[in-house]
């Protein structure tokens, strides 16, 4: 946080905790003592651990934890799956900690008392480790332990105070009670934050919960949070609060199928947008999303692959079947399968795993297959309100998710499960249609892609081998054929052209001969007119000689008459 | 054989509960520095052990502020405590001793 000018604001006390510090808008409040309560089992104690050790490791703020209910020992081992060692801060002098014994059967009351004891353990641990942070799970014990309950409230109101005093941040832990917060009240001390962790479980499925009830001086979300816990430890998901300012991309990826992508504006789905396929069962919604995956891998990017379904080894075996070799990418650290059951955990869970996956991977795409499956641990509304966050995440890191959702067959095609069509910016609809032949075929649909210009036509999906093919269906004479009645359409159609052909050879034949008799004939005539020519020109000639033989004859016999 | 070892350890308690009598206590008493309350109860003590267990006693007054490395080391959460570390069982009074007939009983010195 950035030093703050506003000198009423208050500070703000980070616990290093994924979420926690988001929801509250920075930490505890510093110096300060929160509560935090809930039911058995919901992870109290870890979160107030959890804040010492990441104040330490984290912040380099020294703590201090005083236990009532669990030994040194036990704490350290505990935590040790999360990768806390508790023995290495102990010598680091960073971390005292204390396991307070209270044994009601050994204890005798007589007169007044005060929690000295109490004050002088906690103080020196404070002194000897310079300590900024405290931690005391629980306090209620002591309700337990010690019968004058007058004493130990005048008392736990003195230690509060006390703590204040020594500018520490506290955080202490409570049960929660029938009608309050906590069995004991607590809350009554602790005026500053409170925060209450809940333990839901709805159809079988178990949901942690964790809800700032009040903060004061600071804004805080109010929703009550899902939370997780993993061997990274405590981790709240604030992903409601996310909200619509994500970047918007113009840039487009590949769906893996070229006609598909020219299909769609000719360059494939928007980078970062968020992508339906549904379908019945066996139209090849799974193969449409390797095919995706597939396409991201080679273009050197990460996948990250959600299976419901199916194992990832029969997943890579299936797509290997039409083409896909995905175990190359995974070999190569591209792709990255997330494979259970839906029913493992609840809704929140898998939000959880799937969003911190996300954050480790850092994917470009995302198939989540099939989302469908979902609502097998939340209702309608549930799993829509979490598709929201899945997609506003992927969208918020400008990753392309695609969904695929099963429909049932019998119901209306253009109509997902979930409701969730309304969050997808581009629908795919696969569907099969039954020939008179007797054959399935599949077809595909752009239902809708916002923001660019799409086929509004069907196409015919084919699955093989050499992988995923999209034909044009045959269209003509008012009906659309499909697979092999297409084929035989299409044979059809070819003989016709043939024979078409052949009569216009044929025909082409006849004239260019027609042709060439008559420019024979022409040049037999011509022939016979330069004949002709010929003749009357030697006819000419001989009349010419003719004539002048006769002149001089005439000539020679004048001059012999001796004419005068 | 068993019968006879455990015939040994019966005669053993039985042997232990007739010299109860002439046990050695040890009592510490853990104080929160010299305040009345303080005060009143190392009066308190101090008189009973006198009263009862004179001879047989030790009784070691600590006060925590000085020594905290010990109120962590006996458990102490409040102040004054007396803790009774023998004769076992262990017993812990808390409070300035105000009741002189509760401490007898804590101290297994009158049944209740």
């Amino acid at each position: 946080m950035p030093p703050e000018t506003n000198i009423m604001t208050l500070e703000k006390c980070p616990t290093g905790i994924r979420g926690l510090d988001d929801i509250t808008s920075g930490g505890l409040p510093r110096g300060r003592t929160t509560l935090v309560c809930g039911g058995t089992g919901c992870g109290k104690t870890l979160l107030a651990l959890e804040f010492i050790v990441r104040g330490i490791r984290e912040f380099d703020e020294p703590g201090v934890f005083m236990s009532f209910e669990e030994t040194t020992e036990e704490l350290a081992s505990n935590v040790a799956s999360l990768g806390f060692d508790l023995e290495e801060l102990i010598h680091g002098g960073k971390l005292a900690m204390d396991y307070v014994h209270v044994e009601r059967s050994e204890i005798e009351e007589t007169g007044e008392y005060d929690l000295e004891g109490l004050f002088v353990r906690l103080d020196s641990m404070i002194v000897e480790t310079g300590a900024k942070r405290v931690g005391i799970d629980s306090l209620e014990a002591l309700f337990a332990g010690l019968p004058n309950e007058a004493i130990l409230r005048a008392e736990l109101r003195r230690l509060f105070r006390w703590l204040k005093d020594r500018g520490v941040t506290t955080v202490i832990t409570g049960e929660q009670g029938k009608n309050e917060l906590t069995r004991y009240g607590l809350e009554e001390y602790v005026s500053d934050c409170v925060i209450f962790l809940n333990h839901r479980v709805v159809n079988r499925v178990g949901t942690r919960l964790l809800r700032i009830v009040k903060y004061r001086g600071s804004s805080h979300g109010t929703n009550e949070y899902p939370t997780m816990i993993d061997e990274h430890g405590l981790s709240v998901l604030p992903i409601s609060s996310l909200g619509f300012d994500y970047p918007v991309s113009t840039e487009r990826v590949s769906t893996g199928i070229d006609r598909l992508d020219a299909m769609l504006g000719g360059k494939g789905y928007y980078s970062g947008s968020s992508v339906l396929v549904s379908g019945t069962a066996g139209t090849g919604k799974s193969s449409l999303a390797a095919a995706f995956a597939d396409a991201a891998c080679r273009r050197g990017e990460r996948c990250l692959y959600v299976a419901f379904e199916e194992a990832p080894a029969q997943i890579c075996r299936n797509m290997a079947s039409v083409g896909f070799d995905l175990d190359q990418w995974t070999g190569k650290g591209l792709l990255r399968f997330h494979a259970v059951r839906s029913t493992l955990c609840g809704l929140e869970q898998h939000l959880g795993s799937m969003i911190k996956l996300a954050r480790e991977f850092r994917p470009a795409v995302v198939v989540i297959d099939p989302v469908t499956n979902l609502s097998a641990v939340g209702s309608a509304e549930e799993t829509k309100a979490m598709l929201t966050q899945v997609v506003d995440f992927c969208k918020n890191q400008s990753i392309t998710t695609l969904f695929t959702s099963l429909t049932e067959g019998g119901g209306p095609q253009e109509q997902t499960d979930p409701g969730v069509s309304s969050l997808m910016d581009t629908w795919v609809l696969l569907r099969n249609t039954e020939t008179p032949s007797g054959e399935r075929n599949r077809l595909l649909f752009v239902l809708k892609s916002r923001g660019m210009a799409h086929s509004s036509q069907v196409r015919e999906f084919m699955l093989s081998d050499k992988g995923v093919q999209l034909t044009d269906v045959y269209i003509g004479a008012g009906t659309v054929l499909t697979g092999s009645a297409r084929l035989i359409q299409e044979a059809q159609d070819e003989a016709v052209a043939e024979a078409r052909h052949r009569d216009a050879t044929r025909r082409q034949r006849d004239l260019e001969q027609e042709k060439a008799q008559v420019q024979a004939r022409i040049g037999a005539l011509q022939h016979k007119a330069a004949l002709l020519a010929e003749d009357l020109d030697s006819l000419t000639g001989d009349e010419r000689s003719r004539l002048e033989t006769a002149t001089r004859n005439r000539a020679d016999l004048a001059s012999a008459r001796q004419v005068d | 054989m068993t019968t006879k070892r455990a015939q040994t350890a019966l005669e053993a308690l039985e042997a232990a509960s007739r010299d109860i009598g002439g046990q050695i206590y040890t009592l510490r008493l853990y104080v929160a520095g010299l305040t009345t309350r303080s005060q009143e109860a190392i009066r308190t003590v101090t008189t009973i052990c006198e009263e009862h267990l004179a001879g047989r006693y030790s009784l070691e007054v600590i006060d925590i502020y000085q020594h905290p490395v010990l109120a962590k080391g006996e458990q102490i959460i409040a102040a004054p405590t007396l803790i009774k570390k023998l004769p076992l069982p262990l017993r812990k009074i808390i409070g300035n001793m105000a009741d002189k007939d509760k401490v007898l009983v804590g101290l297994d010195l009158r049944s209740k």
